[in-house]
């Protein structure tokens, strides 16, 4: 059996990908992350202060990893995210991420479909569409395609961060030491 | 790492039979699974937080297992009714084995026993329709390995299968 490689991303970034930022950024951040997840709950200020400090040399990619027994209503916030991008494009969509990560902790049935209705709404999405979406469960086979994706690229649990296509095994938590793995991957990745 | 650097049994050997609870009042044995592939987790403890996720990653991957002929069994020294809590918790979709009495006995014969903790190592064995182990792997014990290594074992035995 050929050596198992570890911590790279499979597939890499491509075109069906949530991705804010340049292409050509030297830096790509990507996050396997669960909506309905504490730490990625912790992990989104955090994630938002690095864009903020890196600018247009970070672009930050998102893909769906819920653990959908643990948490009830990961599955629907992912799949509403995902009709909210189809029918209203990425901006819509980066609302909505953030929308459902800022409310996540607001009450026991901040995630419920219509509070994730009412977010999509606000996002810039038809709520008929995205109630439809949910009951049709348009989105769930985009959605376990991404979870996949993560299983395959070693994923264990959430968020787990890949910097340029490799696993950041360092403590995401600890924003000077983050901030610092990016700025090594953008000198690395301009030199 | 491989199996054989860690010391638990290597790909090629055979699986030492076992018959263990899953619940207070139902045994499970290797053999009842023969003519499938079996996944043998072991795990320090239910509970505790590394384990925890292990196990509710496993519960997300099952229909992969499952579409790659394998069935999925956890196994640590915990209780029956101990597992029959965690399980419920976690809503696991698959079967915990009490390895509790005499404590470990499946995990030594394994080679995966930690004596001086008192608990298996975080050690996977992906065996055959024939009983024989065709991939291991030990986790540091503080490290959720993930279901990567499993599923490429698994691919592997399949298209094995189609080759022949």
């Amino acid at each position: 059996m050929k050596a198992r490689q570890q911590g790279i991303l499979q597939p890499p970034v491509h075109a069906g990908d949530h991705a804010a930022g340049r292409a050509d950024a030297p830096v790509t951040l990507l996050e396997y992350g669960d909506f309905q997840c504490p730490h990625c709950y912790r992990a989104h200020p955090i994630v938002l202060a690095l864009q903020k400090k890196l600018g247009e040399r970070l672009r930050f990619v998102f893909r769906n990893f819920p653990l959908a027994e643990i948490h009830p209503e990961a599955l629907h916030a992912a799949e509403a995210a995902e009709s909210v991008a189809a029918q209203a494009g990425e901006t819509a969509y980066w609302a909505m991420h953030h929308a459902i990560f800022e409310h996540q902790q607001d009450a026991f049935d901040a995630l419920d479909d219509a509070h994730l209705v009412r977010y999509a709404k606000k996002a810039g999405a038809d709520a008929a569409r995205v109630k439809k979406d949910l009951g049709g469960g348009a989105y769930v086979e985009r959605v376990r395609s991404d979870f996949l994706s993560g299983v395959r690229s070693g994923v264990n649990g959430t968020p787990t961060f890949f910097i340029n296509g490799r696993r950041f095994e360092g403590d995401w938590s600890d924003p000077n030491a983050f901030a610092t793995a990016l700025e090594a991957a953008a000198q690395t990745s301009a030199a | 790492m491989s199996g054989d650097e860690a010391g638990i049994l290597p790909a090629g050997t055979p699986a030492p039979d076992f018959e263990l609870h899953a619940t207070p009042d139902q045994l499970v044995s290797l053999r009842d699974f023969r003519g499938k592939r079996v996944i043998l987790a072991f795990y320090p403890a239910d509970w505790s937080p590394v384990c925890g996720d292990q196990m509710a990653l496993y519960n997300e991957v099952l229909p992969e297992f499952h579409k790659l002929g394998a069935e999925l069994v956890g196994i640590s020294v915990d209780g029956a009714w101990c597992h029959a809590a965690f399980a419920h918790d976690r809503k696991l979709h698959f079967p915990l084995l009490a390895d509790f009495e005499p404590k470990g006995a499946v995990a030594r014969a394994y080679h995966a026993y930690r004596e001086k903790d008192g608990h298996s190592e975080r050690a996977l064995f992906v065996i055959d329709g024939d009983g024989i182990i065709r991939w291991s792997y030990r986790s540091p014990v503080g490290v959720n390995p993930g279901a990567d290594g499993i599923l490429e074992a698994l691919e592997a035995l399949r298209d094995g299968d189609r080759g022949s």
